[in-house]
């Protein structure tokens, strides 16, 4: 602050500078700045109702008292600012190192207290530096030239000699042995990105086509992990979700092997009609005594399809909001899912409990390309 | 939109940009989340099967028939059982207000030994599920880490992962599941009320149950991490919240940051050295 006040020459006024790549301003404009207003108020006003690029308005000389008293005010919040930032940021090290995180309790609070210290500080350190920069440095507009991207001839002329001769010392093109060595011996590095991402494997297969269910596997209901026979799941309106028995637990299984179970009103269920290799086929004999089984998966992204009304017989993806008539097999009525849920055909054991007559008979998920 | 332009540079028209957002987001979420009406219905006594049919043919026959065969309006109760009764009567969902696909929780009219009578009534005329023992919903005896498997698979698509209620199809929603009692929980498992599916003790055995009962009320004590619950319905909220608020909340610093100022500023000498 103090060298700039010996500068000299406070009271001429400076030109408006154009920006480049704005619009010239209008003559009036010009006029009212010109005066060079020191009331940067009325001159903002003007700007804003002629709709034009608002002029640079030239403020107070940097001796003047209005400024000096006002930039003492400014360097005390400022140096407050940083001298709090300074005590949050103690904050930080202090709960790092004083506050523990064995328990759930415990690693609560310690995240409670460092989130808070540490953005404090960088919120305090923020808002000093934006302060400085608003209240203290002056506003000044310039310009900078803008130069060719091309170096001059003279430059290009002298790289390219420091080039040559460079080359010409190191005997690269004088002795090809060395050269040849050495892209030899730097062949298997350029290979090695082929071997490490071939890797990544294996390929999918025809995991995709499959989920554990297979012919004559138990429905468990999940959570309880118990089968359930046709007489348990009577009452009409029911819905409830299902594992296949040997994988309760089983993440991996489960994304792709998750169903749900629905019970309809005798007469409600309609013959659910599947596509198979392009012709109908019918698949009443999939359901057991109006139960019918439908793949969790939604076949848009594959969120899970649970949400089932049993007013309307809707399934509903929560996800984004595909539904499925789960009275006609799962067809889709509204939403961006491409066909219906796959459905599992149904039996029942010796034992009488529910069971996969076979594995579903398309892939169940999102859809992909080569579905078939 | 002139007299926009001339006031949006001002130094209050960031606070008020603010303010106007706030009440917003205020006045949406007021709206979303008001719903009046507080039930509790107490359970165990015994049921004056003669005084609950006098009950329903004053207050319920005007809907669902003098004999509760059911109108057009609304369906027989004929085996609907006094769980069903229980559970509409006692969150006052019936008498309904209107005819209409869902009811609302709301006030409750009647004392909890009208709505006994009125299910023993119903009760009488076909069977139905009844309504559970106070041990048979009882919280402290389920296990909540059962509950919480059976709640994720099964309920938390329509009423949230914490109960919290939730949109279904056509303008109907999954109430939020904070106020209902052990035994409205269990009712309505039992019954599936309205849209909800049924999850009778077949499917569902008693035990699990009251598993998911003792989840639902496990969540309502669990503590908040960062202080807010945000209604506890997911990262729908949360998203929001970041979305309106701390985005809101950025655009307004770098409107700050770049607002003309209108205290004296020194320019003048070193702006004419530059030149």
């Amino acid at each position: 602050m103090s060298d700039m006040e010996e500068t000299e020459g406070a009271e001429a006024p400076v030109a408006p500078h154009r920006v480049i790549g704005t619009p010239p301003p209008s003559p009036r404009l010009l006029g009212s700045t010109a005066v060079a207003e020191p009331d940067a108020e009325a001159a903002a006003a003007v700007a804003d109702g002629g709709e034009a690029v608002p002029e640079h308005v030239v403020g107070l000389p940097l001796d003047d008292p209005r400024v000096v008293e006002h930039g003492k005010r400014a360097e005390r919040v400022v140096a407050a600012c940083f001298t709090l930032a300074f005590f949050t940021g103690c904050g930080f090290v202090a709960a790092y190192v004083g506050l523990g995180v064995h328990t759930v309790d415990k690693t609560l609070r310690s995240n409670l207290a460092l989130g808070l210290s540490l953005s404090l500080t960088l919120v305090l350190l923020g808002l000093g530096a934006l302060i400085w920069v608003r209240h203290l440095m002056p506003d000044i507009e310039m310009t900078e030239e803008r130069h060719d991207l091309r170096s001059d001839d003279k430059d290009r002329q002298t790289f390219e000699q420091t080039f040559k001769q460079g080359a010409g010392y190191s005997q690269f093109v004088k002795r090809p042995l060395i050269r040849r060595t050495l892209m030899l011996g730097t062949l298997p590095l350029l290979a090695a990105p082929v071997v490490l991402l071939r890797d990544l494997g294996p390929q999918p297969g025809t995991s995709l086509r499959h989920t554990v269910w297979s012919p004559g596997r138990r429905l468990l209901v999940q959570g309880i992990n118990r089968p359930i026979t046709p007489a348990q799941f009577n009452a009409p309106g029911s819905m409830i979700t299902i594992v296949p028995e040997g994988y309760e637990d089983d993440a991996d299984a489960l994304t792709k092997a998750a169903v749900i179970l629905i019970k309809f009103e005798p007469g409600q269920l309609q013959v659910p009609t599947r596509h198979a290799g392009g012709t109908l086929i019918g698949t009443m004999n999939w359901t057991v005594d109006n139960i019918v089984a439908y793949s969790k998966i939604c076949t848009h992204v594959g969120c899970p399809v649970a949400l089932y009304e049993q007013t309307t017989h809707h399934i509903l993806c929560p996800c984004h909001q595909s539904t499925f008539d789960a009275t006609t097999g799962a067809t889709v009525i509204f939403g961006p899912a491409p066909r219906p849920l796959p459905q599992l055909p149904l039996a029942v054991d010796s034992s009488g409990y529910l069971v996969s007559r076979s594995d579903f008979t398309q892939p169940v998920g999102p859809s992909f390309w080569e579905r078939g | 939109m002139s007299w926009i332009n001339a006031r949006r540079r001002r130094p209050a028209a960031g606070y008020a940009a603010l303010l106007l957002g706030l009440v917003v987001v205020a006045l949406v979420y007021g709206s979303l989340t008001s719903r009046g009406g507080v039930s509790q219905a107490a359970v165990g006594a015994q049921p004056d099967i003669t005084a609950g049919k006098d009950l329903f043919q004053a207050t319920c026959s005007s809907c669902h028939g003098l004999e509760a065969q059911g109108t057009s309006q609304a369906p027989s109760l004929i085996g609907a059982g006094a769980a069903a009764v229980y559970f509409q009567m006692s969150t006052g969902r019936m008498p309904a207000k209107e005819v209409g696909a869902e009811n609302e929780r709301g006030p409750v009219t009647f004392t909890p030994q009208q709505i006994e009578d009125i299910a023993g009534y119903v009760a009488s005329l076909g069977g139905g599920p009844a309504i559970p023992t106070a041990e048979q919903v009882d919280p402290r005896k389920g296990n909540p880490g059962v509950g919480e498997e059976l709640f994720s698979a099964n309920c938390a698509q329509c009423h949230g992962f914490a109960g919290a209620g939730g949109a279904l199809t056509y303008g109907k929603d999954a109430p939020p599941l904070t106020r209902a009692t052990p035994t409205q929980i269990y009712t309505a498992m039992l019954t599936g009320p309205e849209a909800m599916p049924v999850f009778d003790d077949g499917a569902l055995p008693p035990e699990a149950k009251r598993d998911i009962i003792a989840y639902i009320t496990q969540t309502r004590v669990e503590p908040n991490p960062g202080g807010f619950s945000l209604g506890r319905t997911g990262p729908v909220t949360e998203g929001l919240v970041i979305f309106l608020g701390g985005l809101g909340f950025l655009v307004l610093i770098a409107l700050w940051i770049t607002a003309r100022r209108r205290d004296p500023r020194p320019t003048g000498p070193i702006g004419t050295e530059q030149k």
